[in-house]
C-alpha cells in the first residue's frame, strides 16, 4: 500500500501530528493498530493505547545485525503483510543498519552503524539474526575484520531492547546441530545482562517480529516471555491445540502414507511425524505469507522449528512421536519445560509426560542426539 | 596518484559476509582480493542423519536460494535410492523453482543492485509528467503515470525531510558515476517500492505448495501437497486459480516492469559493457530436462572458453578440482594440490591475523572460499553463463533474446562479457523462465483433468526398501549458477554429504598458479574507481554476480575420506 497524498514529516513533529495531516494514512494507521491488538492478543480496548504510544514517537531506530546465518529471517521479514515492508521501512521504524538492504557499504556502512548507536544510545532496538561462532576465537564469522561476538557485544551495550530473530540467534540452530563444527551459540549465551526476546522459528513469521516491536514501543517493556524467551502472545499455545486438522486427530483419522486417500482429505499428519504436539508456535493462527497457508495446511507435518535445538531433538522428522493423548491447551511451555528438566535429571521421564516420553525415546534410539537443551551440543574439533 | 589500498567490508546488499580489497592507481583498479569471512560447516552436520531429512538441512544453506538447495538435495537422495517422482510432483517442483528464479532476480535487480545505478536523492528533482512520458515510452505498465510518480516522489520527500534516512543513510548519492536523469531515477524508485509489494505476493506460490516461504517443505519421492478437487485440503481449484494469478502477475511484472527498466537503465550505462568482464570462461550444468532423465536440457549444458562463442565444449565433471592455496584449509598432500571433489578434503585451518585486523591482501591465505577449477581454469557460473552457453549452442529462444537485446542497446556481442552483460543476462532469463512457468501450469491442470493427481511415489519411502549402500548426485542450475549436491547413504543414514555451489565458483580466490577467481578478475578488467572513499563502481561489478556467500562456503569431507563416485543422470 502506498501512502497517498503525504505531507512532509518534520523532524520535530510527532507521528500523530504527521498522520493527522494525512487523512487516509490516519485510517490506515488505526487499522494497523487494531490489527496489532489482535496479533498481541489484547482486547480492542487497548487499541487507543497502541495508537497513542505509536503516534507520540519519531520513528524508532532499529539496528539489525546479520551474523552467522542464511538470511532466511531477513527474507521472511521482507514478506511482512501488515505492515508491509515498504511501510515498515518508510513510516514505522528507522532501519539504520541492515546489511542486506542498506545503500551504503564498507566504511560508509560501518559509519551508519556507529552513528546509529551513538545518536540513539540507550534507545535503539537491536535485532540480531544468526548465531555467534565461538571456536577458534570466533574466526568463523568476521565482518570488517572484527568477530561476530565483538560486534554483538558493542551493539548490545547501548540497546534498549535486544530481539533475537530466528532459531540461529537464540539457539545456534542448524550450524549448532551436532557436532556444532564452529561452536555456534545464541545471543543470550553472549549477552547476559539484559533480557533477550526470542522470536523463534526457522525462519519466524514476519508478522510476529513486527508485533513484538510494536508491543515494545506501545507498552514500553518486553512482552511476557516463556522460559525459552518467546513472547507468550505468540508462542503461548501448541500447534496441536490450534491445528485446523485437530478434529481428525481426535476422530482417529490419520494419514498413513504420503498422498493416500487420507492425505487427499486433509487428515491428521501425526503418524507422518508431525511435531505439532510438541511445538509452541502461532503458525496455525497467523499462518504464512499473508495468511496464504502454513506447513500443515499444505500437507506436510510440522518440523518443530520454534523449539530448542530442533535439528537434534525433533529429528528424524518423519518418525512418529510416541502414542499419547494430547496435553491440554492450558499447559504452557513453562510447565512442560519444567517437567522435562525434572524428568531428564531423574532419568525416568518415560511416564512423566508426553514430551518427556518423546525426548527419552529420541535419546535412546538416536545416539547422535544430545541430552541437554542448552548450551548447544559441542562436537569434536574440525 | 599513489597506489591506494581500498577495503569494502561489509559488501552490503548481498547474502552473507563478503569482503573485497583492491589496489587502485590513478582511478583504475590494479589488483583485487575477494574474501569470504563466514564458515558454517553444514555438511558435517548432515552426517549420520536420515536421508529423508537431508533436504531440510541442505535448504538452510541459504534462505535466499530457499528452494534450490532443497531440490538439489532431493534429486541427490532420489538418485541414490532410484526413486522416480510422479510427473505432477515434478511440475509442482518446477513451478516452485521457476518462481524462485523470478522472485530472486527481481529482488536482486531492484533491492540489491538498483541502488548502484539509481540515485534516490536525484529522484526528488524529477518532473513527474516528464517521468510519465519516459515510462510510457518503454512500457504499458498502468502505474507508469504522473499521479503515481508524484505520490512516490512526495513520499520520498517526506522520508528525507524526516531526517531519518534509515537504509538510505550514507548512500553514495550524487556520485559522478550516477548517470540517470532525475525522471528515470524517479521511475526506478517507484518500481523499487512496487517490487517490494510484488515479491510478497508471488512468493505465496511457495506457501501454497510448501506451506511457507522462506524454507517451504518438500518430501523425498514427490510433494506433500496432495491434489483433490473435491476437498478443502491442499490443492484444489481455488488454490490452482491463486497459482495461476501469481504466475500471471509474475510474468506481467517481468515483461512490463523489470525487463523494460533494465533495458532503459542499461542505455545510460553502455560504458559498463566494456568493464568488469573477468575470466571469460563460462560453465553450465544445464537444467530442465526435455525428456525424463535425459541430458537434453532447455538450458543447455556446456563450457565456453576465452569468450569464444563459436564453440561450446562438453562438460565432464572429471575435470573439476578444488584448490586451497589461498583458502584457510589444509590438504594432507600439501596446500598446492588440486583435488577432485571425490577425493576432496576439508580441514579448516585459519592462518589469518588475529581479529581485529585491517588488511588481508598481504596474506597468502585470505578466505574461507576454496578455488574450484575446471580443467585447471576458473569458471564463471550464473545467468550470463547460461545465456552464453545457450547462445553459442544455437538455442532458439536464447539467441533471439540476446540478439534483440544487443540490437536494442546498439552494442555488439562483446558487450556481453561485462558487468552490464551479467546484469542484462539475469533479466533475459527471467523473461524466459516466466514463459516456461505458464507451460508447466497448463500441463499440471491438463493432467489433473485427465485424472492424474498423484504427487508422491512411496515405493522407496521406508528405509527397509533401500540398499545397504547407495550414492547419488543431484544437480541443477540455481539462479546464481551451477549447483551440485552429492550424497552417500549407508545403513539407512547419510554417510557423506557434499555441496558444490555457484558462489564457490564465482567468489573463488587465487589458485596455486596465482590465477584469480571471477570476482577478482572482473574487478581488474578495465575497471574504474573514481573515489576510493565511495567505492560505488566496486559494488556494481560485485553485485552483478549476485553473491550468495552462505551458499559458497561449505566443506567437503572433514575426515579426508574419499567421496563416492557418482553417475550423472
Amino acid at each position: 500500500m502506498y501512502n497517498p497524498n503525504p505531507i512532509p514529516w518534520h523532524q520535530d513533529e510527532s507521528l500523530v501530528t504527521y498522520f493527522e495531516k494525512t487523512g487516509v494514512s490516519r485510517r490506515k494507521f488505526l487499522k494497523f493498530c487494531a490489527d496489532m491488538s489482535v496479533m498481541l492478543g489484547v482486547t480492542s480496548l487497548a487499541t487507543p493505547r497502541i495508537v497513542n504510544a505509536l503516534a507520540a514517537l519519531r520513528r524508532p531506530s532499529v539496528v539489525w545485525l546479520s551474523l552467522q546465518e542464511c538470511t532466511g529471517c531477513v527474507e521472511s521479514v521482507l514478506r511482512s503483510a501488515e505492515p508491509t515492508i515498504g511501510d515498515l521501512l518508510l513510516d514505522i521504524i528507522s532501519l539504520d543498519f541492515q546489511e542486506n538492504l542498506m545503500a551504503a557499504a564498507g566504511f560508509a556502512a560501518e559509519k551508519a552503524l556507529q552513528d546509529a548507536m551513538t545518536l540513539n544510545k540507550g534507545n535503539y532496538i537491536l535485532i540480531v539474526t544468526g548465531s555467534i561462532p565461538t571456536k577458534e576465537s570466533g574466526v568463523y564469522t568476521m565482518i570488517g575484520g572484527r568477530t561476530a561476538e565483538v560486534i554483538l557485544r558493542e551493539a548490545a551495550a547501548g540497546a534498549a531492547h535486544v530481539i533475537a530473530v530466528g532459531a540461529c540467534a537464540h539457539w545456534g540452530n542448524v550450524q549448532a546441530a551436532r557436532p556444532n563444527p564452529t561452536g555456534a551459540v545464541g545471543v543470550r549465551d553472549i549477552i547476559t545482562d539484559k533480557p533477550v526476546v526470542n522470536i523463534a522459528g526457522c525462519p519466524p513469521i514476519a508478522d510476529v517480529v513486527t508485533a513484538t516491536v510494536v508491543h515494545m514501543l506501545t507498552f514500553g517493556k518486553v512482552p511476557d516471555l516463556d522460559r525459552e524467551g518467546r513472547p507468550k502472545f505468540a508462542y503461548g499455545a501448541k500447534i496441536h491445540d490450534q491445528c485446523e486438522r485437530r478434529g481428525h486427530y481426535d476422530a482417529g483419522q490419520f494419514i498413513e502414507r504420503w498422498d493416500d486417500e487420507a492425505a487427499r482429505q486433509g487428515y491428521c499428519l501425526y503418524h507422518m511425524g508431525c511435531k505439532g504436539p510438541e511445538t509452541f508456535s502461532p503458525c496455525p493462527i497467523v499462518k504464512w505469507n499473508s495468511a496464504t497457508s502454513w506447513p500443515i495446511g499444505a500437507g506436510h507435518g510440522c518440523i518443530g522449528c520454534t523449539e530448542p535445538h530442533f535439528w537434534d531433538t525433533m529429528t528424524p522428522f518423519y518418525t512418529r512421536l510416541p502414542n499419547a493423548v494430547g496435553i491440554p491447551v492450558e499447559r504452557t511451555a513453562d510447565i512442560l519445560g519444567g517437567v522435562l528438566t525434572v524428568g531428564a535429571l531423574a532419568g525416568i521421564a518415560a511416564h512423566a509426560t508426553f514430551t518427556g516420553i518423546s525426548r527419552t525415546r529420541t535419546r535412546r534410539e538416536l545416539p547422535i542426539l544430545e541430552e541437554s537443551r542448552r548450551p548447544p551440543p559441542d562436537g569434536p574439533p574440525l | 596518484m599513489a597506489r591506494t589500498r581500498v577495503v569494502v567490508d561489509p559488501i552490503t546488499r548481498i547474502e552473507g559476509h563478503l569482503r573485497i580489497e583492491v589496489q587502485a592507481d590513478d582511478g583504475r583498479i590494479t589488483n583485487a582480493w575477494a574474501s569470504a569471512t563466514q564458515f558454517r560447516g553444514l555438511e558435517l552436520v548432515l552426517k549420520g542423519r536420515d536421508p529423508r531429512d537431508a533436504w531440510a538441512f541442505a535448504q538452510r544453506i541459504c534462505g535466499v536460494c530457499t528452494v534450490v538447495h532443497a531440490v538439489a538435495s532431493l534429486r541427490a537422495v532420489e538418485d541414490a535410492l532410484d526413486i522416480q517422482i510422479p510427473a505432477q510432483a515434478n511440475l509442482i517442483r518446477n513451478l516452485m523453482v521457476g518462481m524462485q528464479y523470478i522472485h530472486d532476480h527481481v529482488v536482486h535487480f531492484y533491492h540489491l543492485h538498483a541502488l548502484d545505478w539509481v540515485d534516490v536523492v536525484s529522484a526528488l528533482k524529477a518532473d513527474p509528467v516528464a517521468a510519465e512520458k519516459i515510462a510510457q515510452g518503454i512500457s504499458t505498465w498502468p502505474n507508469n503515470n504522473a499521479a503515481r510518480f508524484r505520490e512516490v516522489q512526495a513520499r520520498v520527500k517526506t522520508f528525507v525531510a524526516s531526517g531519518q534516512l534509515g537504509i538510505f543513510t550514507n548512500g553514495y548519492w550524487g556520485h559522478p558515476a550516477y548517470k540517470l536523469p532525475p525522471e528515470v531515477n524517479l521511475m526506478a524508485v517507484s518500481h523499487y517500492l512496487e517490487a517490494l509489494d510484488w515479491q510478497r505476493d508471488v512468493a505465496r506460490l511457495h506457501a501454497i505448495f510448501g506451506g511457507k516461504n522462506p524454507h517451504p517443505n518438500f518430501i523425498v519421492g514427490g510433494m506433500a501437497s496432495a491434489i483433490n478437487l473435491d476437498a478443502r485440503a491442499t490443492i484444489n481449484a481455488g488454490r490452482l486459480s491463486e497459482v495461476a494469478g501469481m504466475i500471471q502477475r509474475a510474468q506481467d511484472f517481468v515483461e512490463r516492469v523489470y525487463w523494460p527498466d533494465l533495458v532503459a537503465i542499461a542505455g545510460f550505462y553502455k560504458d559498463w559493457g566494456a568493464i568488469g568482464g573477468g575470466t571469460g570462461n563460462f560453465l553450465t550444468y544445464g537444467d530442465i530436462p526435455k525428456t525424463k532423465g535425459g541430458s537434453d536440457f532447455y538450458f543447455p549444458r556446456g563450457v565456453v572458453l576465452n569468450r569464444d562463442l563459436t564453440k561450446v565444449h562438453p562438460f565432464d565433471q572429471a575435470g573439476v578440482t578444488e584448490e586451497i592455496h589461498s583458502a584457510w584449509y589444509e590438504y594432507s598432500g600439501g596446500s598446492d594440490k588440486a583435488l577432485h571433489p571425490w577425493e576432496g578434503e576439508t580441514k579448516a585451518s585459519y592462518t589469518g591475523p588475529p581479529a581485529p585486523w585491517t588488511y588481508l591482501q598481504d596474506e597468502k591465505k585470505y578466505t574461507w572460499m576454496k578455488a574450484p577449477r575446471y580443467n585447471g581454469k576458473p569458471m564463471e557460473v550464473g545467468p550470463l553463463a547460461r545465456m552464453l552457453v545457450g547462445y553459442a549452442s544455437g538455442h532458439k529462444e536464447i539467441k533471439e533474446m540476446v540478439a534483440q537485446t544487443l540490437s536494442t542497446l546498439k552494442v555488439g556481442p562483446e558487450a556481453l562479457f561485462s558487468t552490464l552483460g551479467r546484469t542484462a543476462a539475469r533479466g533475459m532469463e527471467s523473461v524466459l523462465w516466466a514463459r516456461l512457468m505458464q507451460g508447466w501450469y497448463d500441463d499440471l491442470v491438463a493432467r489433473i483433468k485427465g485424472g492424474d493427481t498423484s504427487t508422491h511415489n512411496g515405493e522407496k519411502w521406508e528405509p527397509s526398501t533401500w540398499p545397504q549402500e547407495a550414492k547419488g548426485f543431484g544437480f541443477m542450475e540455481a539462479p546464481r549458477g551451477a549447483l551440485g549436491h552429492w550424497v552417500r547413504i549407508k545403513d539407512g543414514k547419510i554417510e557423506n554429504y557434499q555441496a558444490v555451489v555457484p558462489s564457490t565458483w564465482n567468489c573463488s580466490p587465487r589458485d596455486k598458479d596465482g590465477v584469480m577467481g571471477p570476482y577478482e578478475a572482473a574487478l581488474v578488467d578495465n575497471h574504474p574507481l573514481a573515489d576510493p572513499a565511495r567505492p560505488l563502481e566496486i559494488l556494481r561489478t560485485i553485485h552483478s554476480f549476485d553473491p550468495c556467500l552462505a551458499c559458497g562456503v561449505h566443506i567437503l569431507d572433514a575426515s579426508g575420506n574419499t567421496l563416492m563416485k557418482v553417475t550423472v543422470q
